[in-house]
């Protein structure tokens, strides 16, 4: 069981990149607008040219 | 107003083909389109003949219900108003009519599209541009604008095609919840004008978004706080594996050198957890120990640091508990109950924010002849300002040119319009009502009338007591008894043997630290806070939701927040004939007098021609009809042109000056014929909502700054008494009142004389609980900017409805519905949810009596303590989220029959058709009509046309509802 006092650590390191990657994201402002955001993905764009008339 | 009536008049087709007709008219101006500028009376002879099919068509743009006389058979496409049908034509021309593919049918939206037609041209200003815009680093710039109609998720979609009609802009983001979009366009292809100009045409009207620092502050404290969680969940989450490891080693056996490293790493992640995210407790609970007030950061900071030293003491040691993983988890739920909580309140100050942002940025400066939008913040004194009809006084000044009357409402609480003319004295933040005004600045923001009072509503701000919360004043006994009851376990278990004695007392401070105390109550008030603003009521801070369940004294403001702030016509005393040709005069007017009695006009035949008027400023105004002279007028200008006056109409006048109202005489050929009575009528709800007001066991008092005469006559209609009802009140005057009533008023003398930090007034006012608790809290509700200081000195100030920005930033809590019944469901569902803040307090001392005894008699082991400590978060959660504080059906239920007015429209699109609520139509509702007297920008959109008549319509009709009459 002695791998567990590498694991362990490297465990921590993942953990910590993870926050990183958090703080770099909230940094950046990209939990600024938490309702925006979820309805961005649902809004399809069209394709290229200008739209259909429906 | 105008709308209601529309629909309702089903009698009337002529009367509601002629509103109709006007507001045509101006919407044709407004747009900059369509119809010619002559607005005559003769328009008024070809009215529309109302068809009956019009309840069930739809508009194609915005959804609502199109105006009978408005549908046009064989079209495919039905259009509501000429703003509909442009924004219409431009989504389409530019091919976005994928935006009505998006939106759902809930989401239509709740008013029709106006289209100002605006150049915005203040925009490209320098002064603007150093206050707002930025330059981000490719060479764009970028600027944060707040949009008006912004409702649903196509908007995003709508919104952020920009680039697509404007090919300078870049990119546009739109935040949803706060309306505001983010611009960047490239400064070499274009102005931000033209990109504003755009947004407009999609039917969004651009402000600027004022408080830039603050607003960047604020998100920057967001977005460490947000970090905070992400540490703290990180971290919690690391150890608790390692104590599920440890748990499981306690069972099966673990290898000693594997536990030791263990429970270091525990300590170290658990240490570095209370030091950097947990930090906020203890500096929390230093300050509270500082100030010597009870807060709840207190109790949860000897929690933290007993469990702390405890497990590193242990850890060290090698024997006994760790409680890092309880520690962990508890400064984690901390954090997130704080961030919901920030997050709702945050929602709310941002829908403030907007209606704020509304006000007139733009002056329009007159240089060298020639007339220049300005930013307000540009203008100097010494300036020439032009003041269209309509518009707010941007500055404290004489005037040069024109004659106009002046709406001092907001600013005195006088519910006349005053006539003024060259060399009158005007201030900033009145309303120009009538005509075009040239005003020589004196005086410009904090050197104005309006900035001095905004000078006193902050002082007023620092010398307020601020409201202890009910969770705060509780943290001070569970402090005590925590303390005390560890102290006891450790003296009774000392007796056998220390070191257990130590372990239980630790175990008992660490199990009863309030953590569902701490996250109970900021759920409680978020869920209320949030349930509130989708019901019109914009709540700033939670506390003030405690205050509401309580009894005390409800101030009242009288102009604009007991009546409806503007001239109507009461009565009408005498010959009803002349009444047409009264009308038919006054039609060409836009003094405030003329057209409260143009508005209440319920004639089905057209106007008679009129000839030759003239108005005369302070006077009156004549007109030849049908050959005959009609003097419309006050007594004594009737008189001067040598009108007799017969003595019943004399007493009929006199009656009404007693009442507080105005009679304007009317006399055709030399001798009165009649009177009108002109007042502010009082809101159609005020009389029921004051009498459940009182039934709940509040005193109600009247003070306002309107005379005293006009005060007491709405006092005894509304069935206030006499001696609670004070007029000609000061905004000074208002404040004093509050604060007397406060009973606060000799300790925050003193106490600002001793130089005390303000925090001591509170422990002042509650160690004499017979001053403090002598009348209750004070809610003070108002309008004004005249209310303002004492709305924010009162325990909780309430803005009413379209009142003045002032108002809307030194209240903490504002109705976004019109009328007074939103009171009282405010405090009924007060009472509700700090009923739910209760039963969640009940439950985790129930939770916390229990561990403590477990703790107590050293059964307790780390195991219970972390099944027992999220068992009562996930408790007071339930209990918070499913309380019924502002759920709708048991409001409704609380309240009596016709205090129901004013819902908002998208649950209740039926109200419109039927034009339920009585004194606001539907389609007025939330900020659009608020816009009719908080922005003279959005009513003055006929800004273009030069016929100030224009601008006159449209602010007499505010910015809604704008039918088309699908002809010229």
């Amino acid at each position: 069981m002695s791998v567990i006092f590498i694991v362990l650590p490297l465990a921590f390191v993942f953990a910590l990149l993870a926050l990183l990657g958090f703080i770099w994201a909230t940094n950046t402002g990209q939990f600024d607008d938490l309702d925006t955001t979820a309805i961005r993905p649902l809004l399809d764009d069209e394709p290229a040219g200008r739209g259909k008339k429906d | 107003m105008r709308w209601n009536a529309t629909q309702s008049a089903q009698t009337e087709p002529e009367a509601q083909a002629r509103d109709l007709d006007d507001r045509a008219q101006f919407v044709g101006m407004r747009a900059g389109i369509g119809t010619t500028a002559g607005w005559k009376p003769a328009v008024h002879q070809n009215g529309l003949e109302a068809h009956s099919t019009g309840a069930d068509v739809s508009c194609s743009h915005c959804g609502l219900p199109v105006p009978a006389g408005l549908v046009e058979p064989s079209a495919s496409l039905q259009f509501c108003c000429t703003g509909c049908r442009t924004v219409y034509d431009v989504i389409r021309g530019c091919g976005l009519e994928n935006y009505y593919r998006l939106r759902s049918a809930d989401d239509r939206a709740a008013r029709p599209a106006s289209v100002s037609g605006r150049t915005y041209s203040e925009l490209d200003d320098p002064t603007f541009a150093t206050l707002y815009v930025r330059d981000t680093n490719n060479g764009l710039k970028s600027v944060e604008l707040l949009l008006e109609g912004i409702h649903c998720n196509a908007c995003v979609w709508l919104v952020e095609k920009l680039p697509m009609i404007a090919s300078h802009v870049v990119e546009a983001r739109l935040d949803l919840g706060r309306s505001l979009v983010r611009i960047a366009w490239n400064p070499a292809r274009g102005s931000l004008s033209t990109a504003a100009a755009a947004l407009d045409s999609l039917g969004y009207t651009a402000h600027p978004a004022r408080d830039t620092t603050a607003r960047e502050l604020r998100r920057r404290e967001d977005r460490k706080l947000l970090i905070k969680i992400a540490v703290a969940g990180a971290l919690a989450g690391n150890v608790m594996l390692l104590a599920f490891a440890l748990y499981g080693g306690m069972f099966t056996g673990i290898e000693a050198s594997i536990e030791t490293m263990f429970r270091y790493c525990s300590t170290m992640l658990g240490v570095l957890s209370l030091a950097w995210p947990g930090g906020v407790f203890f500096r929390g609970a230093i300050a509270a120990i500082r100030t010597r007030t009870a807060h709840l950061d207190l109790p949860i900071a000897i929690g933290l640091s007993a469990g702390a030293v405890a497990g590193v003491v242990n850890t060290i040691l090698g024997r006994g508990e760790i409680y890092f993983d309880s520690l962990c988890v508890l400064v984690f739920l901390l954090l997130i109950g704080r961030w919901i909580q920030r997050r709702q309140q945050r929602s709310a100050a941002d829908s403030v924010e907007l209606l704020y942002c509304m006000t007139p940025s733009v002056a329009r400066v007159i240089e060298a002849d020639r007339v220049r939008d300005s930013p307000i913040e540009a203008v100097a004194p010494g300036m020439l300002c032009e003041v269209r009809a309509g518009e707010t006084i941007p500055v404290d000044g004489v005037i040069e040119a024109g004659s106009s009357a002046v709406d001092q409402s907001l600013l005195t609480g006088e519910s006349q319009p005053q006539d003024v003319t060259i060399g009158a004295p005007v201030c900033a933040g009145t309303l120009n009502v009538s005509g075009v005004l040239r005003v020589r600045a004196e005086a410009t923001g904090e050197a104005s009338r309006v900035g001095k009072l905004m000078a006193l509503v902050q002082r007023s701000a620092q010398e307020s007591a601020p409201i202890v919360r009910m969770a705060d004043r509780i943290a001070g006994y569970f402090t005590v008894g925590m303390i005390s009851l560890a102290t006891f376990t450790f003296g009774i278990w000392a007796l056998w043997d220390v070191s257990r004695a130590i372990d239980h007392a630790t175990a008992l401070l660490i199990v009863t630290c309030p953590c569902a105390l701490g996250l109970a109550t900021p759920l409680s008030m978020t869920v209320a806070i949030g349930r509130a603003a989708r019901r019109g009521i914009l709540i700033k801070g939670g506390e003030s939701i405690e205050v509401l369940a309580r009894t005390g004294t409800i101030v009242l403001d009288k102009t604009g927040t007991l009546t409806e702030g503007k001239a109507m016509l009461l009565a009408w005393h005498g010959d009803e004939s002349l009444r047409a040709a009264a009308v038919a005069v006054e039609s060409c007017s836009s003094h405030p007098i003329a057209r409260a009695i143009v508005s209440a006009s319920r004639e089905t035949q057209p106007f008679p021609p009129v000839t030759n008027v003239r108005q005369i400023v302070g006077g009156g105004i004549v007109g030849q009809v049908d050959g005959r002279e009609i003097v419309i007028g006050s007594r004594r200008f009737l008189e001067s042109r040598g009108a007799s006056v017969p003595a019943d109409l004399g007493i009929a006048a006199d009656r009404a000056l007693a009442d507080g109202c105005t009679p304007i005489f009317v006399a055709s050929a030399g001798v009165a014929g009649a009177v009108a009575v002109l007042g502010d009528p009082i809101r159609a709800d005020a009389r029921q909502s004051l009498d459940a007001l009182r039934k709940m066991g509040w005193r109600i008092e009247i003070l306002s700054g309107d005379h005293s005469r006009v005060v007491a006559a709405v006092a005894e209609r509304l069935g206030v008494p006499a001696e609670q009802a004070t007029g000609d009140a000061s905004p000074e005057d208002k404040l004093a009142r509050v604060r007397e009533l406060q009973g606060v008023a000799p300790a925050i003398s003193r106490c600002f004389s001793a130089d005390r930090p303000p925090r001591d007034i509170e422990l002042h006012s509650q160690a004499h609980p017979l001053i403090a608790g002598a009348t209750g809290p004070v809610i003070m509700v108002g309008d004004g900017i005249n209310d303002a200081a004492a709305l924010r000195a009162a325990t909780i100030g309430i803005a009413v409805h379209g009142g003045a920005e002032a108002s809307l930033s030194a209240a903490s809590v504002y109705l976004n519905q019109p009328g007074l019944s939103p009171i009282v469901e405010l405090i009924a569902a007060g009472r509700r949810a700090t009923r739910v803040i209760r039963m969640n307090l009940c439950a985790s001392l129930c939770y916390n009596i229990l561990a403590a005894a477990l703790a107590m008699t050293g059964i307790l082991n780390p195991l219970i303590a972390a099944i027992l400590m999220p068992l009562s978060s996930l408790t007071v959660v339930s209990i918070a989220v499913g309380g019924r504080s502002f759920s709708a059906r048991s409001d409704r239920a609380s309240l009596p029959d016709g205090v129901r007015g004013g819902r908002s429209v998208a649950s209740e699109p039926g109200a419109q058709a039927t034009g339920l609520c009585a004194r606001e139509t539907p389609l007025a509702s939330s900020a659009t009509h608020s816009v009719s007297r908080l922005t003279p920008l959005a009513r003055a959109r006929g800004s273009d046309v030069s016929d100030a008549r224009a601008s006159d319509s449209a602010a007499a009709q505010g910015s809604n509802s704008l039918p088309n009459g699908g002809r010229a």
